[in-house]
């Protein structure tokens, strides 16, 4: 899923200073499982809006209002109505909710109630761990499903490096050192001699180096008419 | 603060402990401040930011949540996931610019009549002393105390 947070009301309550009517959205799928962005915290940040503009004595009317998924067409577009009748609306989803909603409605300003953090999961109740860094090229089968590039602080292919101490980063001593566990892990599978391998340099041009991506399905994409018969 | 302020302080209370300690104290003739208004619930586990924040929003000066004494949960964790939302609500209050002391949590026992007319005292006069809630002038309840 991806992880975010709220941001401090106090910088919530600055972006909307200017207004007096404002719809903040909630997204129901990644950022309600980690309780940042579902209905409850739409409600959370609603209240707390209404309640600090109320005391300064600058109410503000906060409606609330929340969609499946705010990264697709078919689930924001029943918004439109909703959104021309507010000065702004505050978007709880992570930067792609943004986003998604700003290019649907340009008319209107959308603002990020959120930090989006990183893509991970629940290591325990209350605990988000990051596990990928959408690399753009796989290697979990070398690593046994350990990823040295969202876990390792140096993303190593060759590790561990010399601060890797009693199987923590010396980075952090809350992290768990990826290559300890992968060592661990390839000694349970019985795959240690693979790792004795050298990993050459892993090839970045499907990371980030080469701008924003797009990953294309013709297979999927909605036919044209003009291409006929063969 | 004007000495004729009659401050609302809304009163969760889990039914296995605090609303049967309600009940008792009242059995007991001991009196406890008509400030109070409780709410009955099967478990403060079951109290949810947003349930405390509607409370504020819509004019109360103060909020009590009464649970179980630790340990004792019917529902073993519940009194403590409350205290770990009352921690956050009460810095979250702080934020909004009401003042956090105007919500505590408080654990008893359904044997503890006496204690629970104690603390709703000690909290709705904590309340009176922190004034009335700044929002009750533009909240839909209206009127200013």
């Amino acid at each position: 899923m991806i992880v975010a947070e709220t941001k401090p009301l106090e910088a919530v309550a600055r972006m909307v200073q200017g207004y007096d009517r404002v719809l903040a959205v909630g997204c129901g799928t990644c950022v309600t499982v980690c309780f940042s962005g579902g209905r409850k915290e739409v409600a959370t940040l609603a209240a707390s809006l209404r309640m600090k503009r109320g005391i300064e004595g600058k109410p503000l009317q906060v409606d609330e209002a929340i969609v499946q998924r705010q990264c697709e067409w078919e689930y924001i577009d029943p918004l439109a109505d909703q959104v021309r009748q507010y000065d702004a609306v505050l978007s709880l989803g992570c930067g792609v909710g943004v986003q998604a909603l700003a290019q649907r409605f340009p008319g209107t300003r959308v603002l990020p109630a959120l930090d989006t953090l990183f893509m991970g999961m629940p290591s325990e109740q209350g605990v988000w761990e990051e596990r990928c860094q959408a690399c753009g090229a796989c290697i979990l089968d070398k690593t046994g499903g350990i990823c040295p590039v969202s876990r390792c602080a140096k993303q190593l292919f060759n590790g561990p490096c010399g601060g890797s101490r009693n199987g923590r980063c010396e980075v952090d001593a809350q992290v768990l050192c990826a290559w300890h566990l992968i060592w661990e892990r390839a000694e349970a599978l019985g795959m240690t001699d693979a790792l004795m391998e050298l990993e050459p340099p892993k090839d970045w041009s499907t990371s980030r180096d080469g701008g924003p991506r797009r990953m294309l399905r013709d297979d999927l994409r909605v036919p044209r008419e003009e291409e006929g018969d063969e | 603060m004007s000495g004729d302020f009659q401050p609302d302080v809304v009163a969760f209370c889990c039914r296995h402990c605090a609303y049967a300690a309600a009940d008792l104290a009242g059995g007991s003739r001991q009196s406890y401040p008509s400030a109070i208004k409780i709410v009955e619930l099967p478990c403060t586990g079951r109290i949810d930011v947003v349930n405390v924040l509607h409370a504020f929003e819509d004019g109360a000066d103060g909020v009590l949540i009464a649970g179980c004494l630790s340990g004792k949960c019917h529902y073993l964790k519940g009194n403590l996931y409350a205290r770990q939302r009352v921690d956050y609500l009460r810095a979250l209050l702080n934020e909004i610019g009401l003042d956090g002391e105007r919500l505590r949590m408080v654990n008893i026992s359904a044997a503890m009549g006496i204690r629970f007319a104690e603390l709703a005292g000690e909290h709705v006069e904590r309340v009176r002393s922190l004034g009335p809630n700044p929002l009750r002038r533009t909240t839909k309840q209206g009127a200013p105390a």
